[in-house]
């Protein structure tokens, strides 16, 4: 169809006004992983600002920076920031960009879809943030914990910025987890069997399982809150026999899917960046997988130990006990597979590798510090301490973090043509380390001397002064760390070295087309014959087998045949109505009814795009 | 070696001594010994825990260095070096891997089994001769009820050493949580709920305790304290706060009486014989105490004139009013309340 050569080759957009137009209005899946990538990046700078105000505050006792209605904003936003609109949305960025060229594809199944959720996920973003110009910002913990959520203990909009953002949100995700489910099954080159599936492709397949699986469940709880807030339903009132207690249940069965929602794509990257640095397969690759898959299905039966001290009885408590416990089997197994990855191997020490092998490491002690407060008498100690704090960001910082960077120092000469500077990425890598253990490993300390969390102050005399003031400093060399890669992003960027199609000797197929890829990736859909596929063409099976050898060079009739998607402004009209109709139950309930219909109207419009004559379309 | 590698190297070298300097630290002084510290356990409750704490942190710690030092082996054994052969493919290597599957999943066997033991012991319900002590969590204070000596008191829990206590605990407003750390776990307290901790005090002592669950504006600023006294010294206590209030001799409290009768402090404040309030604290032996407001001041007659002029500084959020109290009156005011011995 002659209307879509506007995507092809050759074309050059040079007016300012045509490149904003053609970003607004992209379904390309590498255009909306650079968006998502550019947004979360600027909200992670968001969120570890927030951090660094309370690590100020938190520095010496009785300290007066911030007052305690500010600092309860700060670590409520700082939570729901970097969950919901750093980490998860770093991870969108990969599955975006990464997955369709992994299964060697030319787009996700639904691009449209894709870029609406992109949409969407701005907007549930902007409307969190712009509680804090109202002065509003939400102040009840990333957990929203009933019945302090209620209109009589919080009376101003506070948490309706928060519950409403979250719906939002909620809907992108919800959205991309059932598009990147069907990419996976149904647009897989030809001979690329689930087991042949690269591995971060494997546990993107389980995150979105758990994204559409886990999202319900924290809609269910926002809704009864929304109408325990706005229609004076009582759903946990306890004064009216309603249960505060439902929320933790409603909140738990979403939150601890939720983790590793977060840090099963970093364990996918950390499976790729390995295998390509040591020249060597991932070790026990089927065991890796089914230990994802495992993860996946376990990390449904043990929400409620976030919840050992609210007591729910021994019998309780020992089931989801031996639950989590449970959990440790698969981690633990992962582990030791990709430490057998790099035996034997001939590791080259890249960025991208110091970044993986500091996920392993870390990781592990997030790991081992959750199976302590996996035994509930001991967790009756650790919860809601500061030892708790240390835990998770071991497992998100640590974990997740250092993993999405692995990734991005990895796939970066792909997205961008070049390659990243080594020099500056060492300094990047190794002040993070620093800093971030210095943050966070005193904080074990501070917990088992009794520090509970969410405190904005606390007196001179507990024996906490001096560790505090260690993770306040260690919190801004974080952020000098921080600070080198953006310095590294802003210089590459203009005089970075050109990567070329395989600056790595990759594995994958995306190390086998140009970087940038071109708009349709692969002017001819591989044939795959196994797992690290551009592996095999290029050395062969390492057992005496011959290289495959690269395919036939692309002809003008490849050219010819590709049909890619044109443009649409519908999801990003749709995503702003559905903006228009939140922000109405703020204001007035006509903006709610005219912002309601209007997003049906897009929807509509959305919809019947294309189910009108051919001579309706372009643009 | 490039000019690169050196600078990394530094850096690493770097690294390595923060790290001994931080273990170095965390071993030497007393690191452990905070006045709300968890590993210096002084219940049957905290010890318990600590005995279970200690069995896994050695546990995991044997995992952890192994893990890590097979991580830094494998990293400086199987470095790039110039002229290395391609390694060679292997892709598993399944009795290795089933394993130490096995072998996680029995290493979880030594932890489990003891975790459920505990789980079951700590929850048995207690003696009918235990002392009985409700425990109300409210934004953002302390009540303590003693039901069966018909005490009640707030922020200032006294405690016999070496008998069994049982607390009963409820919140009328949002959910708080009781901690003690040197004294045991804490537990959750619910509204409409009553959840319970049973422990036996071992040593005498001054232990803080805090709010464990975020509860609004002033959670940082909901503390207590326990006292554990050897049972006479707890005798006398409790004789002296059964006795009614003493009437105030001083002029200036007698003035302060004059002061509290006749403002809204009635409303919500019970001092036997004089007001008969439920919101706030019991005042009948405010006097008796040494910390108030959330436990976050000392009882001295210059705090407490402060507080009454203006609660809403001391304690952002504070649900006690400002009653608009002049410095005269609050002064007065003070006078009278720490006489209530």
């Amino acid at each position: 169809m002659a209307t879509h050569a506007a995507f092809m080759p050759g074309e050059q957009v040079t007016t300012t006004q045509r490149v904003l137009w053609s970003w607004i209005t992209t379904v390309d899946h590498k255009r909306i992983g650079i968006l998502y990538g550019t947004s979360a990046f600027i909200f992670f700078l968001v969120g570890g600002i927030e951090a660094l105000i309370m690590r100020l505050q938190l520095a010496r006792p009785d300290n007066t920076l911030v007052g305690p209605e500010r600092f309860n904003e700060l670590f409520t936003m700082h939570g729901t920031t970097m969950i919901f609109l750093a980490v998860m949305p770093l991870s969108a960025a990969f599955f975006n960009f990464m997955l369709p060229l992994l299964i060697g594809a030319r787009d996700v199944a639904f691009p449209r879809l894709n870029a609406l959720s992109y949409w969407v996920f701005l907007s549930g973003a902007l409307f969190l943030n712009f509680s804090w110009v109202v002065g509003m910002a939400p102040d009840g913990g990333w957990f929203g914990y009933a019945n302090l959520t209620s209109a009589q203990f919080s009376p101003t909009h506070t948490i309706d910025f928060w519950l409403l953002g979250l719906q939002i949100l909620g809907i992108s995700s919800m959205l991309a987890g059932f598009n990147f489910i069907v990419t996976i099954i149904n647009m897989r080159a030809p001979g690329m069997t689930l087991m042949r599936m690269p591995l971060f492709v494997w546990m993107s397949f389980v995150t979105q399982f758990l994204l559409v699986l886990a999202f319900p469940a924290i809609t269910v709880g926002l809704i009864l809150l929304m109408f325990d807030r706005f229609f004076g339903t009582l759903f946990y009132s306890p004064a009216a026999g309603g249960d505060p207690l439902l929320w933790q249940h409603l909140f738990w069965i979403f939150g601890h899917p939720e983790v590793y929602i977060l840090i099963l794509p970093a364990m996918g990257i950390v499976s790729e960046v390995l295998p390509t640095f040591a020249r060597k397969p991932l070790f026990g690759a089927p065991v890796v997988i089914y230990s994802g898959i495992m993860i996946g299905f376990l990390g449904f039966g043990v929400w409620s130990h976030h919840m050992f001290s609210v007591g729910m009885g021994p019998v309780a408590d020992a089931a989801f006990s031996i639950s989590t416990m449970l959990i440790a089997v698969p981690t633990g197994v992962k582990i030791l597979n990709w430490i057998s990855t790099l035996w034997g191997g001939r590791i080259r020490f890249t960025t991208a590798l110091y970044m993986a092998l500091g996920f392993i490491a870390m990781f592990t002690m997030g790991g081992l510090s959750g199976v302590m407060h996996a035994s509930p008498p001991v967790d009756l100690q650790q919860t809601d301490t500061y030892f708790v704090v240390a835990h998770f960001h071991y497992v998100l910082f640590g974990g997740s973090i250092f993993g999405l960077f692995a990734g991005i120092y990895y796939w970066w000469p792909k997205i961008t043509g070049r390659l990243l500077d080594e020099r500056l990425g060492q300094w990047h890598f190794w002040l993070m380390m620093l800093g971030f253990n210095m943050t966070f490993f005193p904080q074990h300390f501070l917990g088992l001397i009794g520090m509970p969390r969410r405190i904005y102050t606390y007196a001179p005399d507990l024996g906490w002064n001096f560790w505090n003031m260690v993770s306040t400093i260690g919190s801004f060399i974080i952020a000098v760390s921080i600070l080198f890669f953006i310095v590294n992003v802003a210089k590459t960027m203009r005089s970075g070295a050109v990567a070329g199609d395989d600056p790595w000797d990759g594995r994958t197929l995306e190390w086998s087309i140009p970087s940038p890829p071109p708009v349709y990736n692969f002017t001819r859909i591989p044939t795959v014959h196994g797992r690290d596929d551009f592996w095999l063409q290029k050395h062969g099976d390492g057992h005496g087998g011959k290289p495959a050898g690269r395919p036939a060079p692309v002809t003008k009739a490849d050219l010819a045949s590709i049909h890619m998607p044109p443009p649409s402004y519908w999801p990003i009209l749709l995503g702003a109505s559905l903006l228009f109709m939140f922000a109405g139950a703020l204001i007035s309930i006509y903006q709610v009814i005219l912002g309601g219909l209007l997003t049906l109207f897009c929807m509509y419009r959305f919809a019947l795009e294309y189910h009108r004559p051919a001579a309706g379309h372009g643009h | 070696m490039t000019p690169r590698l050196i600078t990394a190297s530094r850096v690493r070298t770097l690294l390595l001594l923060a790290g001994v300097l931080l273990l170095a630290t965390s071993c030497g002084w007393s690191l452990w010994d905070s006045p709300m510290t968890t590993v210096r356990p002084r219940s049957d409750f905290g010890r318990v825990i600590d005995d279970l704490f200690m069995l896994i942190s050695w546990t995991t710690l044997v995992i952890f260095i192994a893990v890590e030092v097979a991580l830094v082996y494998c990293c400086w054994r199987f470095r790039e070096r110039p002229g290395a052969p391609m390694p060679k493919q292997v892709h598993g290597h399944t009795v290795l891997e089933v394993g130490w599957t096995v072998a996680f999943a029995v290493v979880l066997l030594i932890i489990v089994i003891p975790t459920i033991r505990v789980i079951f012991k700590t929850q048995e319900a207690p003696a009918a001769t235990a002392l009985r002590v409700d425990v109300a969590g409210k934004q953002w204070w302390w009540e303590f009820k003693y039901p069966s000596l018909g005490i009640a008191t707030a922020n200032e829990l006294h405690l016999p050493v070496g008998e069994t206590v049982a607390f009963n605990l409820h919140a009328p407003d949002v959910i708080h949580s009781f901690w003690i750390p040197q004294l045991g776990g804490k537990r959750d307290v619910v509204p409409h709920r009553v959840n319970r901790i049973v422990l036996t005090p071992d040593a005498p002592g001054e232990y803080p305790g805090q709010c464990a669950e975020f509860c609004g504006t002033s959670h940082a600023n909901m503390r207590f304290r326990v006292i554990v006294q050897e049972k006479s010294a707890w005798e006398t206590w409790v004789k002296a706060q059964q006795a009614p209030p003493v009437e105030p001799t001083d002029p200036l409290a007698q003035q302060g009486k004059q002061v509290f009768s006749s403002s809204a402090c009635v409303g919500c404040h019970t001092i036997k014989g004089v007001s008969a309030g439920q919101i706030g604290p019991d005042l009948t032996h405010f006097g008796s105490r040494k910390i108030f407001a959330g436990g976050i001041m000392a009882v001295t007659a210059e705090n407490v004139a402060k507080w009454v002029e203006k609660p809403e500084h001391m304690k952002p959020g504070s649900r006690m009013p400002d009653l608009g109290m002049s410095g005269e009156q609050g002064k007065a005011l003070a006078a009278y309340l720490l006489s209530l011995k």
